[in-house]
């Protein structure tokens, strides 16, 4: 039998991989709304392409080469194809409306997620994909009941890893810095000589790379993957941005990981039925008493 | 004065429009003289879709706010008339004003908080609470678990028992008439002009002393009541409602009726939600067109939001 500690420990383990999901695609959100005020309704689709490339890549190459190469290159390939169609979503369907009305913005997203979910619908003939064997995913450390699985801890280090990466590019780099100034004030960076477009371009690529990293971590974890699993992370990633307070970076991660510790610790007490309203019941909460979320600054214009 | 300037003031002068209305309505109350139930039922779902595009439309097209979740709001006029029904054993109409108060207290409780945050916050927190609506549907016993509510009596009405799909067509017909009536009665209202105000520019209408959080907060209050009394008048009609009636899909294809059609505009509305219904049964028997129809209209929302940002026929041009 587990003890209660033995449960706390494994469910913090679980949840913590699980916000790891949460925190990198919440950063995409985040970057995007920080500096275009876009919900990018389409971020879980382009996960979810993210993790069918890695599937499809690996599947086509895992033969000839060891596990742990197959599986980077085909990371790197899914990276590649989501920053790809990231940037031609921003080019077709965002950049037009850069200066409509944010109604039209958010339903010219709700019609670039609805493109990209029907195509990757009809093209898998709306069936699952499950990831070719050879990997080991079931040894680890134990202690006492609790495991935590190598796996677990190269998925754990690789997030890190990408956020530790992103917080330096964000705060070091001249882009990084253009970055920031747009989403303060677009305007004087157009007098400053800042290529606006060309940033906003590059932070929808960056964003959905890193869609794509969790895209391609879940379908190495979960096995298998399918047309409709964008959805629910799509919200869930939101979810996770307006608890670290959307539009700030540590705040997506802080959110990401704290949403999917409080998931499986919900899931343990509620049973899995119910996970899914625990998340958006959250949702509804703290936008009614703390809509700034954790590390968000207080936002003063309206609309 | 230019002929084709004469032919549409001609058009748009009100006695056109009414002898327009009249004949439509005419030849929709006739129609079943001539058609059979397969024909009749088609047109009734086309009806069903017009009455939950006319209720989406008052928060999407007269206030600009972005409703995600529509079918939350139909989903618990349904429950709450299915359980009320079969469980309690009521009559159906006494089923409506509990429905009415439900959708009220749900979409309060839902707007309150989210309507004085930033518009696009409302998408995703509608998104949300359908999500927990159909979840708790799915899981409750009272409403039927997955298998949903089944053999809900059908009720009478002044004493002839509404089972004929003629019925149906004809309460729906009502509805759809009293729906369009209360459209336009709200658009030319003092009501109706503060919701464009705050839909075209939401600082000057706060400005000018519109209580912008209170106004949308009607709508979406508005727009759900709409919804709920549609969800009610569903649950008879099917007999029964089961939680994967009230998906995403669902929502989707109600919002793309809304903003393909007009947004604000009753004719356009009412026009994208027959399209809407009667596009499927087209092109039903074409298996590629039939799988990839929404991804056409993916394709068809973006061209349409950057080409004409007001939907294909505005309430009024830029």
């Amino acid at each position: 039998m587990f003890t209660f500690w033995e449960i706390v420990l494994q469910q913090f383990i679980n949840g913590l991989v699980l916000g790891s999901f949460y925190a990198l695609v919440a950063l995409g959100y985040s970057m995007v709304y920080g500096i275009i005020k876009l919900l990018n309704f389409a971020h879980g689709d382009i996960y979810m392409a993210g993790a069918f490339t890695c599937l499809s890549v690996y599947s086509l190459i895992s033969g000839y080469m060891p596990g742990w190469l197959g599986i980077s290159l085909a990371m790197l390939a899914a990276i590649l194809a989501s920053a790809i169609l990231g940037y031609i979503a921003q080019r077709v369907a965002y950049r037009p409306l850069l200066s409509a009305p944010r109604l039209s913005l958010l339903i010219s997203a709700i019609g670039v997620s609805l493109v990209i979910y029907n195509a990757v619908m009809v093209m898998t003939n709306s069936k699952a994909m499950f990831f070719p064997g050879g990997i080991n995913k079931s040894t680890g450390i134990s202690y006492g009941h609790v495991t935590i699985t190598y796996m677990q801890i190269s998925l754990l280090a690789a997030a890190f890893a990408a956020m530790a990466a992103l917080t330096v590019f964000i705060s070091r780099t001249k882009l990084g810095k253009a970055m920031r100034a747009i989403a303060i004030d677009t305007d004087a960076c157009y007098l400053m000589g800042i290529n606006v477009n060309a940033v906003i371009s590059f932070t929808f690529m960056l964003g959905s790379g890193l869609a794509a990293v969790a895209g391609g971590m879940y379908c190495v974890y979960y096995g298998n993957v399918q047309y409709s699993m964008g959805y629910l992370v799509g919200i869930k990633a939101f979810t996770s941005s307006v608890i670290g307070g959307i539009g700030s970076i540590p705040g997506a991660m802080l959110g990401g990981l704290l949403l999917g510790l409080l998931e499986a610790f919900g899931t343990q007490m509620l049973g899995s039925s119910w996970k899914d309203v625990f998340a958006f019941s959250l949702l509804i909460l703290i936008l009614a008493f703390k809509p700034n979320g954790l590390l968000g600054k207080p936002e003063v214009a309206r609309m | 004065m230019k002929l084709r300037d004469r032919i549409s003031s001609w058009l748009e002068s009100k006695f056109i429009q009414a002898a327009a209305s009249a004949a439509l309505l005419a030849f929709m109350a006739l129609l079943p003289l001539f058609t059979d139930n397969y024909y009749q039922n088609i047109v009734w779902n086309a009806f069903f879709y017009m009455l939950l595009a006319l209720g989406l439309n008052i928060i999407v097209g007269y206030c600009g706010l972005c409703d995600l979740g529509y079918a939350s709001k139909f989903a618990i006029g349904a429950y709450t008339t299915g359980i009320l029904i079969k469980t309690y054993h009521w009559n159906f109409w006494a089923t409506l004003p509990v429905s009415i108060i439900i959708s009220i207290v749900s979409s309060v409780i839902i707007g309150l908080p989210t309507l004085k945050l930033r518009s696009d916050y409302l998408a995703i927190v509608t998104l949300g609470f359908a999500e927990i609506v159909r979840i708790t549907a799915r899981n409750l016993k009272i409403t039927g678990a997955a298998t949903g509510l089944i053999a809900i009596p059908r009720p009478t009405f002044f004493g002839i028992r509404l089972v004929k799909i003629t019925h149906w067509y004809y309460v729906f017909l009502i509805l759809v008439v009293i729906y369009i009536i209360i459209s336009f009665r709200i658009r030319n209202s003092r009501f109706g002009r503060a919701l464009a105000y705050i839909r075209e520019d939401e600082d000057a209408a706060e400005a000018m002393g519109v209580n912008t959080s209170l106004y949308k907060l009607y709508a979406y209050v508005l727009g759900a009541v709409l919804g709920g009394v549609t969800g009610s008048f569903y649950a008879v009609k099917m007999t029964s409602i089961s939680p994967g009636s009230f998906d995403f899909n669902q929502s989707v294809n109600v919002l793309l009726a809304v903003i393909l059609g007009g947004m604000g505009k009753v004719p356009g509305v009412v026009l994208g939600a027959a399209f809407f219904a009667l596009f499927p049964e087209f092109f039903r028997d074409i298996p590629v067109i039939g799988d990839m129809r929404m991804l056409f209209f993916g394709l068809l929302l973006i061209a349409v939001i950057i080409a004409k940002p007001q939907g294909l026929w505005p309430e009024r041009n830029k």
